[in-house]
């Protein structure tokens, strides 16, 4: 890997590829994972949510490590409407992309 | 096993300098931060400048950690301020200053700590309190009140973090003779003593031997515990 792209911001791809391994990895370190696909549509709170709420903090703090490791970026996920399911940046794979990058870009 | 690695915040003087170097006798990894520099420095000590009430430099401390030894095995919350003043003399500035370093710097700490210790499912937190807690100390009402948040903060903690082999717990200084109380008068001191079923001032030594015990590998089912020392108890 050249040290421009250690250095520049991850595209929106990029972002998305993370975050969904991100998940990936919560799904397979709960007890019984299931078999659901992973994709931008995924819901990660509510009730058609695949991970319940300690699977949704291993999934961002894995998020949060990957783009630490992998691209040399440093973000706090954290918000206060973390657990709101109407307001949730947490709420689907994709809402968590944008959030990913917004933090990125801030 | 790997050398344990150790962070201990408020590392540039009194007990955390002492619990430091004492780590490091044992032949740990020590990290440790401060806001201005040490005058000391020791071989497998490594410092950080920063104000533990500032996320981003946390945040860069850990991920620095992180990167150079893969791992944080034990975290002391050691970095802390005091203020004596009556609570009707007391300005707002003082009580933000107190509760962001004392409450919301033991909180970020303790935060990205535990982001690296439940990767290898194992963590000893270890926060400080105060005798000023349990003898609702006149003079000492905001200082008091950022370390009741502090133990509070730890016993949720300690429930949030269990599953992650991380245990998370307090002890509770009585004074000890270091900055921190140099500017509280000699008849408040023997006060306080006075009220301590064991009547003498602490030693580092003493904090060091509960922190001992906190950390050990064995005490994998201690946690959310509060230790005061000098016989005080009901924080």
């Amino acid at each position: 890997m050249s040290e421009l792209s250690l250095q520049s911001k991850p595209h929106r791809a990029a972002v998305a590829e993370i975050v969904i391994a991100g998940v990936r990895e919560a799904l397979a370190m709960a007890t019984e994972p299931p078999t659901t696909e992973v994709t931008e549509d995924t819901f990660l709170i509510g009730q058609s949510a695949v991970l319940d709420s300690m699977g949704l903090v291993t999934a961002i703090l894995e998020i949060e490590q990957r783009l630490a490791d992998e691209h040399d970026v440093t973000v706090v996920l954290a918000d206060e409407r973390a657990m709101s399911q109407k307001n949730s940046p947490f709420r689907s794979v994709r809402s968590l992309t944008d959030y990913v990058l917004q933090q990125i870009q801030a | 096993m790997d050398k344990r690695v150790v962070l201990v915040t408020g590392s540039r003087k009194g007990i955390g300098r002492y619990l430091a170097e004492q780590f490091l006798q044992q032949g740990m990894i020590v990290e440790g931060c401060s806001r201005n520099a040490p005058e000391w420095n020791a071989a497998g000590y490594t410092h950080h400048l920063l104000d533990v009430a500032d996320e981003a430099a946390v945040k860069t401390m850990l991920a620095s950690i992180q990167k150079r030894h893969g791992r944080l095995d034990i975290l002391i919350n050691n970095a802390g301020v005091a203020s004596l003043n009556h609570s009707l003399l007391t300005p707002l500035s003082t009580v933000e200053k107190l509760m962001a370093t004392n409450f919301a710097g033991t909180f970020l700490v303790c935060r990205e700590a535990a982001k690296l210790m439940r990767k290898h499912k194992f963590g000893r937190i270890v926060n400080f309190s105060t005798v000023a807690v349990p003898l609702r100390l006149e003079g000492e009402a905001i200082y008091a009140a950022s370390k009741s948040a502090v133990t509070v903060y730890t016993q949720v903690l300690a429930r949030e973090l269990a599953e992650f082999g991380i245990t998370c717990n307090v002890v509770a200084p009585t004074p000890i003779d270091t900055d921190l109380i140099r500017g509280v008068p000699k008849d408040k001191l023997d006060l306080i003593l006075r009220q301590q079923p064991i009547k003498r001032l602490g030693r580092f030594e003493d904090v060091a031997n509960v922190i001992d015990f906190f950390i050990r590998p064995e005490s994998d089912f201690i946690t959310g515990q509060v230790i005061i020392l000098g016989g005080l108890h009901g924080h």
